[in-house]
Formats: C-alpha cells, structure tokens, sequence
C-alpha cells in the first residue's frame, strides 16, 4: 500500500491483502459472496463450545468468540448462526488470530474502513462488528496481563 | 370493506404505474449503485412531490402560529391547518370535525384514548381486550393503563393462517369488558381483520372499540360511520404523507366524555391560578403548538391518494399482493408466514437454513430495501415460533418487475447459502 516495506506477517499485511481482495470485487453482492464464501470455509465452533460467556453482547446475530493461548500467542476461533456475520468473523480472524497479545492490542485495524465496510454496515450492525473487535482486544488485555504476572 | 380483493369491480381509472412513479423523486435514485426497490411500505412509505411541496410552501408562504394571532399569516396558516383537518374528516367519512383529532401518529392517538378515555373509564377487574397480533403500540399503552387501574388485559388468539379466531372473540366478550382494541389490517401479517364485524358484535354488548388503521390507511378506503368504531387512529407517514402526524377519530358521543390528554397552550380557554377552562373541541385534545406543516402534508396526502382513487389502488395493490405471493411462495425453501382469506400489503416469510439477516443483507446489496425482524410484533412471532420474518411491504408505485428482483435475489440467496 505504501513504500515502506510492510513486514509479512504483521497485522498490516494481513489487513493489505484484505484490501486487495476486495478491490476486485466489483459491487456489494460480489463482496458478501465473498465474505458469504469466507464463513462457508470457515471451521467454525463444535456446539459444545458455544456456550452463553463466549457469546458476543450487541450483535443482530448470535455470535461467539472462542480463545486459546499457543505459544504465547492468542488463536482466535469464532461461529455465528448468520453466514455474513460468520464470514466478518472470519476476516477478523485471518488479521488478528495467531498473534502476541501486545500485538493485537497495538493493532490498528483500517481495513474494514478501507473496504468501504465502515460506511456500508447499518449502525445496529456495525455496532455488531465493532464490539467483536472490542472483545478480541478485552482478550488480548487480559491474557497480557495474566503473562506479565507469569514472568 | 371486509374482503376488498373478491368485491372489487374495475373502475373506469386506469392505473398508471409508471406515472405514479414519476411524482416520488426518491424513487429515481440509486443505492449502492443500484436502482432503488423500496418494499418496506409498512415501516413508512415515499412521499409524493405534491405532499413535498406542500411542506415547502406553507413554510414559504405561510408560516406562523395557528388559533393566536389576528395578523393575516396567522388566519392563512390557521385556515390551513383547519382546512387539512376538514380532509381528514373526508377522508375517514367522519360526521363532524370536532371528531377528528391531529397526533404524532398512529401510537400517539392510542396513547391519548389509553389515557384520556382510559383514565376515567376503567376500574379494578375491567377488561381490554386486544388480538394476538397487535403492534406493539397497540398492546403496551393498554397494558400500562391496565396496571394503573387493576384492569386486565385479555387477548383474542389467532390461528395459523394469521386470522382471529371469532368463536374465542364471541366468548371473550362479556360483562367485564371495557373496551375492545384492535388492529384493522396487521403489519406483520398483512391479515385485514373483520372490523367492521366485530364492532357489530361489541355494540351489541355496548362494549366500544377502537381500530388501529395504521396499516389500513394506505390501501382501503375507510368509513368511520360505516364501520360504526368508536375511535380510529392512523398514521400520516404510512399513507404517503409527512412523519409526525397522524389522525385520531373520536366519536362524538365520547368526546364529552373523556379528559384532557395533555395541558398546555391550544388546550385552554381561559386559566387563572385557580381554574382552567379547557378549550372547545377538539382543541383540547391538541395542547401545544401542532405539527402544522405536518397536518398541511397529510392533507396533501388525502388529496393525492383521492385523485388516484381507492378503487383503483386497491385493484392494483390486490394484484401486485396475489402476485407477491404466489412468486415467493413458491421458492423452494420459503415458507409464508400470514395466508389470511383477507390480506393487504404485506409478504412476511421465512426461510429454512437461512439467517434472516443474511437475506436482508444480500436484498440490501441488490438495492432492495424489505424489513427483516418481529415487526414490533412479538406475540406474532412467539405463536409462530419464529424469531421473526423478512417482510416485503408493498405500496403503489411497486411493480411486478420489482416483485421479480425480489423473488430472483431471494432464490441467489438460498441458493448461495445451502
Ligand atoms: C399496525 C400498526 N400499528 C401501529 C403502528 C405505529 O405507528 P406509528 O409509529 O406511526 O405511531 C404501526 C407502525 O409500524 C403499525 O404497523
């Protein structure tokens, strides 16, 4: 996106790719097919593990978000009764999962703006997205804090 | 009046869709980048140029406060406002202006009858009998006004097909009951309800009723003294006029018999600190400076919809609703929720294995604008046993080639999802 060399693997990476992606897509019914495709491929969540606290307050679908610490690093992993909200979940996945607490904290997530997701989702909905988000950085917070008082 | 779509005789107006198309501006622009499908006419409907430019010019021409002062603009914009509430009484076939009382809407008429008529007419073991598909502005100002005196609220059930259940209505009514409110066509059904029936068999028990013409207002003619009501509420921005005004009739038996709603200015005749002496009627229902270019836009409304005709209307609606149906229906997977006998503008359905949201989403994307939830009907969806619906409202400027968008992006969907 810019000429300072973007380190692969970090978060702006993930996010770049994203963006791209999406510059493809030529209208909204192209980009939830492919968001539609996202949350088709993605594993989701065994029933078992959908239980009422790791279920995400303030979205129009039902939403839950599972973690897990691997090797001092947060994996995400998420499911939702809507296949769309799915998919968002998924796209948040792909950018923030399988990274170090203070990195996710840190993280700067402008793609849904620059996907044109920001001004497109209704507000109830993007209130939705925007408290998914908010609770993977709650995650990240509180696992940072239980390694600091590990160390 | 109970069941337009089978006593409908052609008339000699022609519907003109595609010039009816051409007085609501919104209609030409794009969302998303497509052309806009607007098929959420029970939420609220489009507003014709006419209603537009009569909201323009009052503030233009005439703008100044009603019943106060002597200067000309004064008696114009008076005149005005009085003159929308004479269309009103028209367009209801009410007997006399007096009965007619402007409001916020729909919600704010029901309010003052829970209030005024219920304040000083209901007592401890009374009964408000209500359908099991009311809106919930029609369920909640009773269920306050009925704890507040130790009244109860009892319900008529409905059955699958999305129709009251007149053996239950029969037995329900009794000694007890107060008051009968009632939806006249449901928003989350589309069910047109045999008011004009029921009221019949409340008078005969001398029990009053009041309809909720939300929903009826837009695609029936409506003749108060017909119908024989005791009170008929409807909204103005349901019926293609401006949001924040609406229409209360009032019978005029009862007017003398119910208090004041609110206090304030508009309302009184005189006030010392010791007694106010409250306003003629219906004045004193209307405290307040009113919505008088809303009033002045609803009239607009009356006379646009007049000059096209009930008759016509709900020729072309019933159509366009046969339509609808039967092309939604029929995709594998959709289920319709709400097939009364009687139905007017309105396709509620459900589909198998898809999230109601994921549709909304992907009508949304294609430019279609269809309501997806409970409709602020709950009851409705807890007998069903549903979470809610996707509903596609019509009004007069749909099409049948609207209708087939809708069906073909709603086939995608399933498709794309299963
Ligand atoms: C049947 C019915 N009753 C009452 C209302 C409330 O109308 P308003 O919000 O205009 O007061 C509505 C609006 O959705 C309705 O459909």
């Amino acid at each position: 996106m810019n000429s300072t060399k973007v380190a692969e693997n970090s978060i702006q990476a993930a996010q770049d790719s994203i963006i791209e992606d999406f510059e493809l897509l030529e209208d909204w019914t192209e980009k939830y097919k492919y968001i539609i495709e996202l949350g088709q491929v993605s594993p989701g969540l065994p029933e078992a593990l959908k239980t009422p606290d790791i279920k995400i307050k303030g979205c129009q679908s039902n939403v839950w978000l599972h973690t897990e610490l691997k090797d001092g690093k947060i994996v995400f992993s998420g499911d939702s009764d809507a296949m769309i909200t799915k998919g968002l979940i998924n796209l948040l996945i792909n950018v923030l999962s399988d990274r170090e607490p203070r990195e996710i904290l840190e993280g700067d997530l402008y793609f849904i703006d620059r996907i044109g997701m920001k001004q497109h989702l209704s507000p109830t909905r993007a209130n939705g997205l925007a408290s998914m988000i908010k609770q993977m950085k709650i995650y990240a917070l509180a696992y940072k804090t239980k390694l600091e008082n590990a160390n | 009046m109970e069941s337009p779509s089978k006593t409908y005789q052609p008339t000699s107006t022609p519907f003109d869709v595609d010039a009816i198309r051409r007085d609501f501006p919104i209609l030409e622009r794009k969302v998303l980048g497509k052309p806009l499908v607007y098929l959420d006419n029970a939420a609220t409907t489009q507003k014709p140029s006419a209603v537009i430019q009569s909201i323009t010019d009052y503030y233009t021409q005439i703008n100044s406060n009603v019943h106060r002062g002597v200067h000309h603009l004064s008696e114009e914009a008076t005149n005005a406002y009085e003159g929308a509430r004479e269309k009103v009484r028209q367009f209801l076939n009410a007997g006399s202006v007096e009965e007619i009382i402007f409001t916020k809407g729909t919600t704010g008429g029901i309010n003052l009858v829970a209030s005024a008529w219920g304040r000083k007419h209901l007592k401890a073991g009374d009964e408000v009998l209500v359908s099991g598909m009311e809106h919930h502005s029609n369920i909640v100002p009773w269920q306050m006004i009925c704890s507040e005196k130790g009244a109860h609220l009892k319900v008529i059930p409905i059955n699958q097909q999305g129709e009251l259940d007149m053996d239950q209505y029969t037995s329900l009514l009794n000694e007890r009951t107060r008051l009968v409110a009632l939806v006249h066509i449901s928003n989350a059904l589309g069910s047109i309800n045999p008011v004009r029936r029921m009221i019949e068999m409340a008078h005969r028990k001398d029990i009053p009723v009041l309809i909720d013409g939300a929903q009826a207002a837009p695609h029936l003619a409506i003749d108060v003294r017909d119908l024989d009501c005791d009170f008929y509420a409807f909204s103005g921005h349901k019926m293609y006029g401006p949001t924040g005004i609406g229409g209360l009739f009032v019978k005029k038996a009862w007017l003398e018999k119910m208090d004041p709603y609110q206090g304030g200015g508009e309302m009184i005749k005189s006030v010392t600190f010791e007694k106010t002496v409250y306003h003629d009627l219906p004045h004193r229902f209307e405290a307040g400076t009113p919505n008088i270019a809303g009033a002045i836009g609803l009239g607009a409304a009356i006379d646009y919809l007049r000059a096209i005709g009930y008759d016509s209307i709900l020729a072309y609606e019933s159509d366009l609703q046969a339509y609808a149906s039967e092309k939604i229906g029929s995709i594998p997977g959709v289920r319709l929720i709400g097939t009364a006998h009687d139905k007017a503008g309105v396709v509620s359905f459900v589909v198998e294995q898809v999230h109601p949201l994921d549709l909304g989403t992907m009508l949304n994307a294609a430019g279609i604008a269809i309501r997806t939830g409970h409709h602020c009907a709950q009851p409705v969806m807890d007998f069903y046993r549903i979470p809610g619906t996707a509903r596609a409202s019509l009004g007069i400027y749909n099409t049948r080639a609207e209708i087939d968008h809708l069906a073909e992006t709603t086939r995608e969907t399933i498709k794309l999802l299963s």
